[in-house]
């Protein structure tokens, strides 16, 4: 066999693993490809660095490429291992700690590091950049004991990094020396509403002050400005700029400025050294968004995979706020000048401002505060250049809002153009995304996988959402197709229940005959449908196909990512006794359970148990199934109430226990989650479940359609009632109607979106007998429900938990 | 090649799966709507996720972990996915599932 190639890639980072990924794509077995990386890590997702700090997210759940992925591919990594120089002479890079690698092609894509304001102190302890692992673990740790922190600059990373440490519990002020932050993203009166809602957080501002220098003897201890005025600090950030890590390339003779320059095929100045990414300057350009750089890797990655057809010809960027809570889309030259016009729409009351910069009918700039989207619209036309004059009155609006009922901008994304960008960070168009979910894709997850749309800063998952939705339901591009459930019928969800109801059709197979299904068994999303269609039509009579259910329901617990399961035992409003607790860790123990934990709904979780184990576990806790794993009701949660809580009016406790009581083995077209709080306080968070209840002095507030998950949505207040008995009632109604209503997999918050809170208002609690009615329906159906784990316990259900057989050596 | 019984054909659900465990690792006995029999790694070539445990539909087995799609008579995902695992020989008589397994193959 040929000797392979050597690939040397320098930087362990976004942009010079994506080319490895690109070009691994395009020849596997070309090189024999090494990787240098000065962290300690290996590649992990920059980008989201705030959510770790601001406690969103961990910093495990960042890795992009993992220890096995750079083994399976047959990449030697050297982590913490920086290069530290290039012998073009003698084609060999040498690592600081004296290794050395010879080389046939060179990938440089050494990043940037934040760049420090000039100023006395700067180097204290106690001042802070932020750009890699390394500042966030510092600033997780130094931000545990409050107090204050001083951010300079308000850029984007001065805003997210004020947000995380906000989060964090430390008072934060931002200074800029601009009129108002981010002015590179928005004009003054985008700036005053963000600047507005980042105060109503609690983070301060300084603006127009120059900061002079940071205070201290031997740590910090405020920071000066250069009026002479000063405030305290425990700790100052600087987020001033990024500055290309070019030393390398320039100690090896290439031709660098601000960056290392490069062509149009990402070649330095020596041919044999292509690089990419914040370290490089194309066309006197230089980057420092991921977007452009995962173009230049695909361009990189071409010309190294030997196939010499691409090139790159510099971006055009748009950027976002990743400020949980605040949106914000701005592209090109939205601040406008002498020859253009401006289209604004100013609503100050819900915090929307949306400006549009136009010459000669074309959009040149984009500005969009509070409601971005159709930000990936405009920014479409931006980029094509398109002659917007026919659109111009509505272009604010998006291109939906004619006949548009208010179902929230479903079809805003189906309307796009198959080529505008929807994920802009990986650069991944409309068009290959439905083709991916086309191909059989059915979560965003999946989408996230395949295309790696939504896999980055996770911005535009709402629009990936309504692609899957529009795209799975069967309307491409406008036309007016209707929604089919899956690719295996023209029906639509409705047409599927009327259809089961009307006729009567009492199992998936039978239902499927009966609609001349095109594939016979179906598929992974119409099956469990289906399933649960016939089950809530037909409580007594439907047959329930274990077949047609996720693993997790089949098996009454959730399977994790190792093919262990979890198992979640109810514990009735959070409310347990020392002798179930004592059982639960005895059970725990015999079994050598790898982990105990409790869930964020207040429940105990034993992980990683096997299949096989399930059921003596699930006989020897002797208690109900939690229905941690299913598509129905989890758990009511539960804050102290007045039994106990010098707060509490009401008892929330004793109603959450009755709740669950009244609503356990209920399933749902999607999972359901309930809370009760004791008083306003909300300790239990109400206002971000399914049905959530709030004590008042006078009875109960009934609240609807909250959801906590990916996409954060207050519930609305549904009605304010009296007595325990009316909030079960209600609920019960209210949970009927979604089980009788909803899609199969649409939780409460889109469909009160979808429905509208009138329509399910004049139902569930105006009218008292329609309440009646669906309460009872609901009572109905849940006695026909048996508790799972006790059936599989008495042997009535099989969840073949052991191999079919074993065959020994 | 050694054949092994496993079962009955009915102890393998319609429309889904079980396991074997055999020196060769885990096994999946997969049967679908029409009653057609066949046998896989279980072990899904994208992250391991248990074939025994997903929808099976025509020649289609969807991964119960992230609903990749295997082929199961080439043993190959379905694109855009790329991967493969392997196949078994399974034959039926009367009853009984058989699986054959070459001695080489542990
Ligand atoms: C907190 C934060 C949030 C961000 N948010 C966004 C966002 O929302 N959207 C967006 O588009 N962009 C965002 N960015 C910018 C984005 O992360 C960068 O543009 C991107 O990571 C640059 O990729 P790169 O590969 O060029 O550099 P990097 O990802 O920095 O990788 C370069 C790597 O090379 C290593 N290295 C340097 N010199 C050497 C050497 N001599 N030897 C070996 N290794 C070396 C470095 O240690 C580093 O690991 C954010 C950045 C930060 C810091
Ligand atoms: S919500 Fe009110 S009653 Fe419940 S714990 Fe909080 S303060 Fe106490
Ligand atoms: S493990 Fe099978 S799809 Fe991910």
């Amino acid at each position: 066999m040929a000797k392979k190639a050597r690939l040397v890639v320098i930087g362990n980072g976004m942009a010079g693993i994506r080319t490895v990924e690109e070009l691994l794509k395009m020849a596997p077995d070309l090189y024999e490809i090494t990787v240098f990386g000065d962290e300690p890590h290996p590649n992990y997702n920059r980008i989201l660095l705030t959510p770790v700090l601001a406690g969103e997210m961990r910093l495990e759940e960042t890795i992009l490429n993992d220890h096995d992925w750079y083994a399976e591919h047959g990449i030697t990594l050297r982590t913490g291992s920086p290069v530290a120089k290039i012998d073009r002479v003698r084609r060999k890079v040498i690592t600081e700690q004296g290794e050395t690698v010879p080389y046939d092609r060179i990938l440089i894509a050494t990043g940037a590091a934040a760049a420090l304001a000039p100023i006395p102190g700067k180097d204290l302890p106690g001042v802070y950049s932020y750009r890699d692992m390394r500042d966030v673990e510092a600033l997780t740790q130094v931000s545990a004991e409050g107090g204050e922190a001083v951010i300079i600059g308000a850029g984007l990373l001065g805003l997210e990094v004020a947000h995380g440490l906000n989060a964090r519990g430390m008072q934060v002020t931002v200074v800029h020396r601009r009129a108002w932050p981010l002015d590179k993203q928005l004009d003054a009166r985008g700036g005053a509403m963000l600047q507005q809602a980042m105060e109503a957080r609690g983070i301060r501002f300084l603006l127009e002050r120059e900061s002079a220098a940071v205070l201290g003897t031997d740590r910090v201890e405020g920071l000066q400005f250069q009026d002479g005025s000063s405030i305290p600090a425990r700790i100052v950030v600087m987020t001033v700029g990024i500055r290309p890590r070019i030393a390398l390339a320039k100690d090896a003779g290439l031709a660098c400025e601000q960056g290392i320059l490069v062509s149009d095929t990402l070649q330095t100045y020596d041919p044999r050294i292509y690089a990419v990414g914040e370290c490089v300057q194309h066309r006197g350009m230089t980057y420092g968004l991921v977007a452009p750089l995962f173009e230049q890797a695909k361009v990189a990655a071409n010309h190294l995979a030997e196939y010499g057809r691409m090139r790159y010809e510099g971006s055009v960027t748009s950027t976002k706020l990743k400020v949980t809570g605040i949106e914000l889309f701005s592209a090109g030259d939205f601040l406008g000048g002498e020859d253009t016009e401006e289209l604004t729409l100013l609503d100050a009351h819900q915090g929307i401002y949306k400006k549009v910069v136009l010459q000669n009918s074309k959009i040149k700039g984009i500005l969009l505060y509070g409601d971005t989207s159709i930000g990936p619209w405009l920014f479409e036309h931006l980029r094509q250049e398109s002659d917007i004059s026919t659109m111009r009155d509505h272009l604010l609006f998006g291109e939906t809002h004619l006949g548009d009922a208010g179902h929230s901008g479903a079809s805003q994304a189906a309307r796009l153009p198959d080529s505008a960008e929807i994920c802009g960070c990986n650069g991944v168009s409309k068009g290959q995304i439905v083709h991916a979910i086309r191909e059989g894709l059915f979560t965003v997850e999946e989408v996230r996988k395949c295309t790696k749309a939504s896999a980055s800063c996770g911005s535009c998952t709402g629009l990936v959402e309504q692609l899957l939705m529009s795209t799975l339901g069967g309307v491409y591009d406008g036309s007016a197709r209707k929604k089919a459930i899956c690719a295996c019928t023209d029906y639509t969800h409705q047409e599927v229940r009327d259809a089961i109801r009307k006729e009567k059709l009492l199992s998936v197979r039978e239902t499927f005959r009966f609609l001349g299904w095109r594939n016979p068994g179906g598929c992974a999303s119409c099956r469990p449908a289906v399933n649960y269609y016939v089950r809530a039509a037909w409580p007594a009579e439907g047959k329930d196909d274990p077949s047609a259910r996720f693993i997790n329901e089949r098996a009454h617990a959730n399977i994790q990512k190792d093919g262990t399961y979890s198992v979640v035992p109810r514990i009735y409003g959070g409310v347990t006794t020392p002798a179930e607790l004592k059982r639960i860790a005895e059970v725990a123990e015999r079994h050598a359970v790898p982990m105990v934990k409790f869930t964020g709904g207040q429940r105990l979780d034993l992980l990683g148990v096997a299949k096989e184990k399930l059921p003596v576990i699930w006989a020897e806790l002797d208690m109900p199934s939690g229905h941690a794993y299913g598509k129905a009701l989890r758990t009511v949660k539960s804050c102290v109430g007045k039994e106990f809580c010098r707060f509490g009016v009401q008892d929330s406790t004793q109603l959450a226990i009755d709740l669950e009581k009244n609503l356990e083995r209920m399933w749902a077209p999607h999972k359901v989650k309930l809370a009760a709080s004791g008083c306003p306080r909300n300790c239990a968070e109400s206002t971000i479940k399914d049905v959530g209840v709030i004590g008042v002095d006078s009875g109960w507030e009934i609240y609807v359609g909250g959801n906590g998950g990916m996409k954060v949505r207050a519930a609305d207040l549904l009605t304010k009632v009296k007595t325990e008995a009316e909030v079960i009632e209600i609920s019960k109604a209210f949970l009927q109607m979604y089980r009788e209503d909803a899609q199969y997999l649409e939780r409460t918050a889109p469909w009160v979106e979808r429905v509208g809170l009138e329509r399910i208002k004049a139902r569930v609690v105006d009218d008292l007998e329609q309440r009646k009615a669906l309460a009872q329906a609901l009572d109905f159906a849940i006695a026909q429900e048996k508790d799972p784990w006790a059936e599989a316990v008495a042997g009535r259900l099989d969840i073949h938990a052991g191999p079919l057989r074993r065959i020994s050596a | 090649m050694d054949w092994f019984p496993l079962g009955k054909v009915s102890d393998v659900p319609l429309g889904g799966g079980r396991y074997v465990d055999t020196p060769a690792g885990q096994i999946a006995v997969l049967r679908n709507e029409e009653g057609e029999l066949f046998a896989v790694h279980n072990r899904c070539p994208h992250r391991g996720g248990p074939l025994s445990e997903g929808f099976v539909s025509g020649k289609t087995v969807f991964c119960p972990l992230h609903n990749w799609q295997i082929d199961l008579e080439r043993g190959e995902a379905l694109p855009p996915d790329q991967g493969c695992v392997k196949t078994f020989p399974l034959k039926t008589e009367g009853e009984e599932i058989w699986l054959g397994l070459s001695e080489a193959q542990p």
